[in-house]
């Protein structure tokens, strides 16, 4: 074991330009998100100027996506649509991550927690993500803040669980026992030795979180259950694009190609830090 | 703390001044459903400030368990359903550690007792450096700087012989040797300056060369600190190294104690008799045709702790058994000049 002469470690960007699905999925997300921060500077319109003499006009040099049943510029209102589903696809991974952590620590750590924890995790995982969703927010009211308190709430069980699991095989190594005999207090031992050793399998499932809650509420404003129709989000554009389907297919298909490029890119990311973060798939190693 | 400081504890008459831990009628069982495993079954253990007690015993004998009870660090089932574990705080004060509260028994881990484990390999955290894990351990008991504690850090390397410890701080564990391991974890377990470690069976992973050290290190720092220590092993070559005395437990009881000159010299108990005559020695152990050598082991195997047999628990491989011993438990009896027996028939041994 001793006196190996260990190579320098390889820097974070080659290891993941070495990963082409990574890489692409980082590029195309971060674009996304660049278009979105700059949408006031990219944007030719504003997105809710009206033009009632331009509505449903197909796409042209003039309106790069077409327009809506209103004249808007379907292009412009793409971009800024992509700052709030990627807000609340932030918030809601946030959200999920805080309760769904805490959750799954507390009952890898406490019998008596877990018993209760435990069930109340599975029944929620035994409910389907978007009815859950929107009976959340039927019942909290709809507004952007319920939509990502409740996206937030469906998903953090799928993170209590993760944590629930490795929770309980960690806190049984020698180290973390050796740390007690020590007078280590256990929200420390949780913190310090628990939870850092928890860093990428979280990673991972908070970037498949990420990309389940942008299509979930865009599920939910399709709808008509998530944030108010005249907020442009992609769900609300498809929502309204819907009744003008084989008569201006433009106002549909900018903004889904927008919702698919976006999971897409997570879901690459996602596998790509699972490959990454997993040194028994690491072929450098 | 104020509270006990300005209050003497009841107990602390109760535990003579050269006394640092003594459990007394300790009783630890893991109970599951009706039936219930008495791992401990009323162990009486003394250990006096600056010297080691050994325990001694094989797989199953209870020692582990007594050592975690001591340090109330039992996973569930398991639990302390009788007895005392009286030990005496560095203020003079003597707490019961078996009904201490959990809050105040994590103030007398690492500061007060420190453990270490049988696993070097695996009872560091792989993802810090070692300097880390020891300043985490000192910043959590003393209140000073992370430059204090670091330079604390390097010190402590250097006290277990760690050499060029500055570039050992910054290492990670799996850098080093199962040995060098073992040292930062004694230099873990010494950060913070305990009155007493409980060592289970620290040197038992390790190969004889590097053991010896390991058991060097404890004697050398054992007499400059002058911390008591519970030594935890199944190998009596060890005992001889390092402990002041013994207590030989055998299916959750202690069988015999003694100072180890005396129980070395003359065991009183066909146990402690039948676990020397286990270790291998060339000169004794000659088949009758003078040439090939024979091991002698202790026929037969512990009883379940489960199912205990109502005499002497060892009457079932004892080589002195009488019909008396398989209906009557013995009590610990003196035997000798500090020496404690649990046999009848101690006198002819």
């Amino acid at each position: 074991m001793a006196a190996v002469s260990i190579a320098p470690a390889p820097r974070i960007t080659t290891l993941i330009l070495q990963r082409k699905t990574l890489a692409i999925g980082l590029a195309v997300i971060l674009a996304i998100a660049l278009f979105a921060l700059l949408a006031p500077l990219i944007a030719p319109y504003a997105p809710n100027k009206l033009s009632i003499v331009n509505r449903l006009k197909p796409p042209s040099g003039t309106y790069f996506f077409g327009t809506d049943e209103f004249g808007r510029d379907i292009f412009s209102r793409t971009i800024y649509a992509g700052r709030l589903s990627l807000t609340v696809g932030a918030a809601a991974t946030v959200f999920a991550g805080v309760i769904g952590i805490t959750l799954g620590l507390v009952a890898g750590f406490f019998r008596r927690a877990d018993t209760v924890i435990a069930r109340i995790v599975d029944a929620m995982m035994a409910f389907p993500d978007i009815l859950l969703a929107i009976a959340l927010v039927a019942a909290l009211g709809p507004s952007l803040a319920t939509v990502i308190v409740a996206l937030g709430i469906v998903y953090a069980p799928r993170l209590a669980r993760i944590v629930r699991a490795s929770t309980l095989v960690i806190r049984e190594l020698p180290y973390v026992e050796a740390a007690r005999a020590l007078g280590v207090p256990t929200w420390r031992i949780m913190t310090r030795h628990v939870l850092r050793n928890l860093v990428s399998p979280i990673l991972v499932q908070a970037t498949f979180i990420f990309a389940y809650a942008m299509l979930a509420e865009a599920s939910l404003s399709f709808l008509g259950v998530g944030v108010s129709p005249e907020i442009p989000t992609w769900g609300t554009m498809i929502a309204s694009g819907r009744q003008y389907v084989g008569q201006a297919d433009w106002m549909t298909i900018f903004p889904g190609v927008a919702i698919i490029l976006s999971v897409l890119s997570l879901q690459l990311v996602g596998d790509g830090l699972r490959d990454l973060l997993d040194p028994r798939l690491r072929k450098d190693l | 703390m104020a509270a006990v400081l300005s209050a003497p504890s009841p107990l602390t008459a109760t535990l003579p001044e050269d006394v640092v831990l003594r459990a007394e009628d300790l009783h630890t069982h893991f109970i599951v459903g009706e039936r219930a495993a008495k791992s401990v079954d009323g162990v009486t253990l003394t250990v006096r400030r600056g010297e080691t007690l050994a325990v001694v015993g094989e797989s199953g004998s209870g020692k582990s368990v007594t050592s975690l009870s001591i340090m109330r660090l039992l996973a569930h089932p398991g639990r302390i359903v009788r007895g005392k574990i009286l030990y005496r705080m560095r203020d003079g004060t003597v707490v019961d550690l078996a009904t201490l509260p959990e809050k105040r028994m994590r103030a007398i881990r690492g500061k007060e007792i420190a453990m270490i484990f049988q696993e070097p390999m695996t009872s560091l955290n792989p993802l810090y450096t070692v300097g880390d894990q020891i300043m985490e351990m000192i910043r959590l008991h003393e209140p000073v700087s992370r430059h204090e504690a670091r330079q604390r850090a390097r010190q402590m390397l250097e006290l277990v012989e760690i050499p060029a410890a500055e570039k050992r701080l910054d290492q990670y564990p799996h850098e080093m040797s199962g040995g060098m391991r073992q040292r930062v974890m004694i230099a873990l377990a010494l950060s913070c300056n305990p009155a007493l470690l409980i060592a289970d069976e620290p040197t038992t992973a390790l190969d004889v060369t590097i053991q010896a050290q390991i058991l060097d290190l404890m004697r050398r720092l054992q007499r400059d600190i002058g911390m008591s220590i519970l030594f935890i092993t199944h190998n009596l070559g060890v005992v001889a190294e390092i402990a002041h005395e013994v207590a030989v437990m055998y299916a959750g009881r202690v069988v015999e104690q003694a100072p180890v000159e005396a129980l070395f010299a003359r065991p009183r108990h066909p146990y402690t008799k039948g676990l020397l005559a286990c270790i291998p020695n060339p000169e004794r152990d000659r088949a009758a045709d003078g040439a090939r050598l024979m091991l002698n082991p202790i026929p037969g195997n512990v009883p379940s702790v489960l199912n205990l047999p109502p005499g002497c628990t060892y009457a079932p491989r004892c080589p002195l058994v009488e019909p008396r011993c398989e209906g009557e438990a013995p009590g610990l009896v003196p035997a000798g000049p500090g020496h404690l027996s649990r046999c009848f028939r101690h006198e002819l041994l």
